[in-house]
Order: structure tokens, then sequence, then C-alpha cells
């Protein structure tokens, strides 16, 4: 039995000119066909702007086909009578948490769709109450929602939807803007629906959640171009980079290591699987060789930002007080990329803003280039042109017409003449991998990576000496993330600008950062280069870190007598290692 | 600066205040205003007092929050008692005290001090209702209370509605205040330097950052409404239902005696 049959759905957006005529029509889907059956976890993978939104608004009459049928349960989803039939039928959960909570209590919002129903007072106290269990938020029931973190939040969207008792639950990248521990709350939750007969159509940029999947779909430009089960989905590996997708680190490990000669199959996608390939094959030896460290140059460091005792207290004075930042001293050299990584509430957010002066501290000392922050005779102002913070989520703060005027809008406070301002703002969209004719448009018609990008710009222009970036690729699909981040370790080769990447994603930091900054409980947990810092993966764990795949994989290889090393976290290097291994005697 | 604001000034409890059904609180609340305005000597509005103090103690709210509450209106009360001190004549009689163009007669004290009395009850039974009820709460009770004015076509259910979005998103739009301004204070905007102009201008890039993104917010929420069945008011029912209890009508009983005594005190003591 299928739950939902599409058959030739195209749907283009129209756009009007002022007389109400069509002045252009942007096809966005261009004949999907696809079946989905009853119970199955389907998910949907694509590049933004490849049409799986869209897709997703048909199957509950959010959007109406241009031509073509969608079937839910057999009702037509553009039938009007039954409109309510159908979203009832197919709930739908959206990105961002906080624009989907209608009410201020936990339970009134969860009760919303059921009230809408006209669904009798104790039926809704009953269903309520059972969809805030399944989802594990009972205990927060009369909270309000903006006391409740990300993947909280997310997870009362769920019960508001589920209170509805669908058949199936469509979600668009529910993850996208959680921090990991979110994100692994939330797919267990959506596990726990599947497992119980809910039907699951997850839409998402994470490889290693669709994964899960029993079913995965590949969308490029409006069609669907790959269906199948995780596993040969991954195996295509040359296919999906074409449309900008990425793979889980061990499918590319196994990948490149076809490349190179070696018979391994394809389609590995957990490192358990792959780490059982990998023990199976002959090998001439079980340990890499070890090449000497390169000798500790003695040269003296200066240092472009030095944090001495900084303890940061939110509401002293209050019985709120908690203690953020306690007692960290570190000292960032000049021209280091430095990766900072740490849980949500971990402090890393509190300790930068200490960098720019946009906190002052509680107690301790802050020295950029030298010079004491907080000193009475420093200019706070120049402290931030020294310290460029770009803020997670940076479009947000675009507000001028043009891309070129926002850009300019730091160097314009700085005091710059035209000339140099002009020089600059050009000089930033280069470095952003922004075309001059961009810098015309209004930032507001940019593509979200482009955004991204041009409100970078906007830091990079005021050329300061240390680049603090929060989160700069969450919420972009694979190919913008790699985008921004390449940019940015471009940025930082070219300029020689001492970069701070704050980050969730150990995968992102790892490639590009020389050493990392490691936050735990408001603490420094350390402060090392990134080698060192990988040899101490298990705590890292245990402080509640994920490390990437491709060094969860080392420890399986090493548990079974292959030894690559404890310093894992690049595919290119367990490659190297692995093949020194697998021919050190063929 | 922006995270001082609290909204409502709700302080959850079990008094019987609190249990007591909003939309009689809102009636009640209503009444003892009246009360309060009915009362013509000294007499009537002490008994009115005493009754508005019982009320607080019932609730079991403390006297730290009475005092708070009249923290902000302080000017306007200040200023009311001045002007009647300044302003009543008592034509005949000697002033009490007399210098330049400024004088003080005794009826001048008297309806100064009563005012005086008036307001600062006036507001500590107000803030009475927004401490013991909750914002949400607060907006039921409305909706319910404004049911008749649906046969006149008065959009009441979009009324409560908005309300209910506005408290919903009152936290979120401020938190994403602060980071826009956190953002652009980073990119060197001064917002606290310079004339009154000035400082409006560098408003603009925190401004508009921020319509954007309400708008964004308003039109995500919308569809995520329509996906839950959403269509106005029509048959819709409720999680929480307001009840009446005997707690309620104990208290309208008590506040009309009240008004009963004050009207019969006017009229023996004129």
């Amino acid at each position: 039995m299928n739950i939902i049959e599409i058959k030739n759905l195209e749907f283009e957006y129209k756009e009007y000119d002022e007389a109400g005529e069509v002045e252009s029509t942007n096809p966005v889907l261009k004949g999907i066909d696809l079946t989905v059956p009853k119970g199955q976890f389907l998910a949907v993978l694509g590049h933004n702007g490849c049409g799986k939104s869209t897709l997703a608004k048909h199957l509950n009459g959010i959007l109406n086909a241009t031509s073509g049928t969608v079937l839910v349960n057999g009702m037509d989803a553009s039938d009007e009578e039954r409109l309510f039939d159908i979203r009832q039928t197919v709930g739908m959960v959206f990105q961002n948490p906080d624009n989907q909570l209608v009410a201020t209590v936990v339970e009134e919002d969860v009760a919303f769709a059921l009230e809408n129903l006209g669904v009798p007072t104790e039926e809704i106290r009953r269903r309520v109450d059972e969809a805030l269990k399944v989802v594990d938020m009972y205990d927060y029931r009369e909270h309000s929602p903006h006391q409740l973190s990300g993947g909280q939040k997310q997870r009362v969207a769920i019960a508001g939807v589920l209170a509805m008792k669908p058949e199936c639950i469509v979600l668009d990248e529910p993850t996208a803007m959680l921090d990991p521990k979110g994100r692994a709350e939330v797919m267990k939750t959506i596990k726990l629906l599947n497992e119980q007969g809910v039907t699951i159509i997850l839409i998402t940029h994470y490889m290693d959640e669709a994964c899960q999947a029993d079913r995965v779909i590949v969308m490029d430009d409006g069609v669907i171009i790959m269906d199948d089960v995780p596993k040969k989905i991954f195996a295509r590996v040359d296919e999906l980079k074409a449309v900008s997708l990425d793979v889980p680190q061990v499918t590319e490990l196994m990948y490149r290591l076809r490349k190179d000669g070696i018979d391994v199959p394809a389609d590995v996608i957990t490192e358990e699987e792959c780490a059982e390939v990998l023990l199976a094959l002959p090998r001439g030896s079980t340990k890499f060789t070890k090449k000497p460290a390169p000798p500790e140059s003695a040269e003296k460091h200066d240092y472009a930002a030095e944090v001495k005792e900084l303890t940061y207290k939110y509401s002293v004075g209050t019985p709120f007080e908690s203690t953020a930042v306690d007692n960290v001293s570190v000292s960032i050299e000049k021209g280091q990329f430095v990766g900072v990584i740490g849980h949500t509430g971990s402090g890393k957010s509190t300790l930068i803003q200490h960098l720019n002066g946009l906190l002052k501290p509680t107690s301790g000392k802050i020295f950029i280039n030298g010079r004491d922050v907080w000193d009475k005779d420093t200019d706070i102002r120049s402290v931030r042109f020294m310290a460029g913070l770009v803020f997670q989520y940076s479009e947000y703060q675009l507000f001028e017409d043009t891309v070129y005027k926002d850009i300019a809008f730091g160097p314009k406070n700085m005091g710059l003449s035209e000339a140099e301002i002009d020089a600059r703002v050009r000089e930033a969209a280069a470095a952003m991998g922004l075309d001059e004719e961009l810098l015309e448009r209004s930032p507001f018609d940019l593509s979200g990576g482009q955004k991204r990008r041009a409100a970078l710009a906007g830091v990079i222009a005021m050329k300061p000496e240390i680049l603090i970036l929060d989160e700069p690729a969450a919420g972009l699909d694979p190919k913008g993330r790699d985008t921004v981040l390449d940019e940015i370790s471009e940025y930082h080769k070219n300029s020689g600008t001492t970069i701070l990447l704050v980050s969730h994603s150990m995968e992102d930091i790892v490639k590009y950062a020389e050493k990392i900054l490691v936050m735990n409980r408001g603490r420094l947990f350390c402060y090392e280069d990134t080698d060192t810092v990988f040899s101490r993966t298990r705590e890292l764990q245990q402080i509640g870190l994920g490390i990437p795949q491709i060094s969860r994989l080392s420890h399986l290889l090493k548990a079974g007598g292959m030894d690559i090393g404890a310093d894992i976290y690049t595919i290119d290097r367990a490659e190297e290692r692995i093949l020194e291994i697998l021919k050190t005697n063929a | 600066m922006l995270n001082d604001i609290t909204i409502g000034q709700f302080f959850p409890g079990q008094s019987v205040i609190h249990r007591m059904d909003s939309r009689f609180k809102i009636v009640l609340e209503i009444l003892i205003v009246v009360i309060l305005f009915v009362a013509q000597n000294f007499w009537g509005l002490g008994i009115t007092c005493a009754f508005i103090l019982m009320i607080y103690a019932a609730s079991g709210i403390s006297f730290r929050l009475i005092l708070k509450s009249l923290k902000p209106v302080l000017p306007i009360i200040i200023f009311t008692a001045v002007l009647n001190l300044l302003f009543v004549k008592e034509p005949g009689a000697d002033p009490l005290l007399s210098f330049w163009v400024i004088n003080i007669y005794a009826k001048g004290l008297v309806t100064s001090a009563f005012m005086l009395l008036r307001i600062v009850f006036l507001i500590i039974a107000m803030s009475l209702l927004t401490y013991t009820t909750s914002p949400i709460v607060l907006t039921d009770a409305i909706e319910s209370l404004m049911k008749p004015l649906k046969k006149i076509k008065f959009p009441v259910h979009e009324l409560a509605m908005m309300m209910t979005i506005a408290l919903r998103f009152i936290p979120t739009l401020i938190e994403e205040t602060n980071k826009i301004m956190m953002a652009q204070k980073a990119r060197g905007a001064a917002m606290d330097t310079g004339g009154l102009i000035k400082r409006a201008k560098a408003m603009v890039p925190i401004l508009i950052p921020l319509f954007i993104s309400a708008f964004k917010r308003a039109n995500e929420l919308a569809t995520a409404m329509e996906c839950r069945c959403y269509r106005g008011g029509e048959g819709r029912t409720k999680l929480r239902v307001l009840k009446a209890t005997k707690l309620d009508f104990y208290g309208t009983g008590l506040t009309l005696c009240v008004l009963g005594i004050v009207i019969i005190n006017n009229i023996v003591f004129g």
C-alpha cells in the first residue's frame, strides 16, 4: 500500500508584473514520479534550490501542482474539500524551530492542531500528553518555548504534528539549525516514530542522517536523478559530487582505495563495515612507520591575542548569576588558523565575544596585539576593527540596498577615505569569491551561500588582524559550506590573518585548522596542535564532542590489529597509512 | 539592556486568587476600580483599600512587588498630588501656607491625600491581575469576554490569536535584536554616541535586518499554521477551558458587599 503517489508532477513559480500579467515563469519541478510505501523511511538529498522543499510542500496541499497529480492515501492533494484530511495525514516539520511554534506554552502549542480540528477537550488532553511523551518532552509541558534548546523546540514541533496522528511526517531539514546534541535527539525521535509505523520523509544535507534511511532519492534541477537504498546511492561517489553532494567519509575512503588499485567494495557507509572490510585484507604489517616529528622550533612567537585569567559571569548579583567562562588563559600566535570547539554552553561564544571587546571581563585581562583591550586609553571601537567578529547566520546583519554599500559599512565606520573604501570593498568581495557584478545587486537577491559570503566580506573589508568566525558554514548545503570554508582558508593563506574558526563540526575544523582550542564547561580543556588534540580523542568523546567518522574508523582498526595511528582526522592521512600497511610486503 | 524586559509580570502560584477564573478576575478588577471612584470620603476609600490589601494577602504576592509596580508610575502620582495640593482653593478660609503666588489650603491637603491614595491603590489593584494571571490565560479570558462582539463582526478570535503570537515572539525578537546589535557593533557601528538624529540613523542597520527577519518568520509561521489545519476561529475547541467555580461566586459576592458598604457610607456621611 502506498501512502504517496506522485505522477509527472510539474510546478512553476510565476512572477507577475505590475499589470498582473505573467512576466516570467520559473519551473522548479520538472516531472517528478515518486511512490512512497507506508512505513518507509525516505531521505531526500539535493543541493539548495534543487526543488526538494517545493516537492515537500505539494505533499499536503500547501502548494498545488501546475500539472500532474499528487495522491495522498488515494486523495488528490489539491482537492480543497479534503484539504484538512490530507493535512492530518501528512504532517510537516520545518527547519527553523522558532518559526513554527505558535503558543507560549509547550502543551498549548502541541494542542494547536487539535484545537483547529475541533477535537473535544478531553481527547485533546489525552493526545497532547501522549505526543509529548513520545518525543520525550512531557516534563517540559508547562515551559515556554523560549526557555528550550533548539533540539527541544524541534521535538515540540514534531509533537505538535504527531498529535494529529499523521500517517506520514515530512521533515524539511529539521536538524540544519541544531547543535550535535540537538541533532542526535531529533534523529532518535524520528527513528522511533518510524519504528512505530509512521512514514518518514526526511529532507537533509547531512549524509550520516540519510544513511539511516531505508531509501534515498537524490534531486537535481527539479527531477529525481537517483533512487535506491543508501548503500547503493553513496557508492556512486562521482555522480553525487557532480551534483554538489557529499558522501560519508568511509565511503570516500573506499572510493579512493579502489582508485589506488585495492579491491574493496564501493558500497560501504558505516565505519563498522569499513573496518571489517579493511581488516579482512591481507596486510604486510600491523603498524604504520611513524615519521619523526619535526623539531620544535624555538623561535619566539608574537601573539595576536592573549587572554589572561579571564572570568565572565552573567547576571552578577541576581539569583541567575552563572559563570560562562572560568579562569581561562590562552595565547593565540600570530598568523595561526585556530579551530575553536566545544558543545553549546561550553563558553566558546562568550570567550570570542571578549576578543573584540563586545563583552567586558568580570575579571582578567585581554590583550589584542599586545594592547590591553579595557585599558582606559584604549578606544574600544579600534579594538573591534582589529579583531573582526562574524556572527552565526551572519547574513541577518545585511541591511544596505546594494552588496557594495553593505560591505563598505565597516570601512566607513573606520573613517577611511573614499578611495581606500572602494579598494577594500572590491578586494574583500574578490577574496570571498563574489563577482563584481554582484556588488550592485541587492543583498537580498543573492543565494544563501552568497549572502553569507557578502556578510563575511563586510568584516574582511575592515582588514582585521584577527578574524573570528562563529559557525560560518552553519545551515548551508555541502557545496555552500565547502565554498565558504575554502575561501576563508585561501584568505588566511594570502593575507596571513590570524583566524579563529568556531564550529560544532569537527570535520570542518580539522580540514583547515593548525591548532585546536577546546572549551568545556566554561574552562579551557586544551589548546594544542591538531595532531596532539587527536591523540586524545577518547577524552574529547567523554566531554561530549563528536569526532570525525574517519577517526572512529581508526579506533576500530586498531582494536582489530591494524594500527594507523591515533592522529587520524583526514581521509588523506588515513588513505596514505592504510596503503602503506597494505603494501609493505606486497 | 534589552534583557531586563519581562513580559507580563506573572508570578505562578496556587493561592485562591491564582485559582480564580480569569474572566471573573477581569470583571471584578473593573468593579474594584469602580468602587475606588465611587468612594467619596476617607471611610469608604479606607474600606476599599483594606479590601485590596486583603486580596494581596490572600494571593501570597510579596509586599516588595507592590512597591515595584508603583515605581514606573511614580512621577504621575507625585504630579497629581502636587497639582491638587497647589490648585485646590478654599474660598473664605485662610491658607495653611502662603508664599509668592502659592497658597496651600487645608482642603487642598486633604484632596491631595485622597487622590494620592486613590491612584496608588488603583495601580496596586491593576497589577494584582497581571501578577496572578498568566498572559495566555488572560488572552483566553479576553477572548471569552469579548465573544458577544462577534455578533457585530468584530474579529475576536483573530485579535486573541494576534496577542498570543505577539507574546510568543517577543522573547525571540528581543534575542534577535541583541544579536543584530552585536553584529553591527562588531562592524564598528556607534549606537550610543552622537546627537538625536545621528542615533536615529544608527538604528537603521538594526531595524532593517530585524524587519526582514520578522517578515520571514511571519511567512514561515503562517505556513506552519496552515500545515496544522488552522482555519480561523470557526469550530475551534480548547485544551484549557475556563470554568467558573464556587470560589468565583464567593469573590463576586464579597466585592459586591464592599460596593454596597461604600455606597451606604456615601449616603450616610455624604
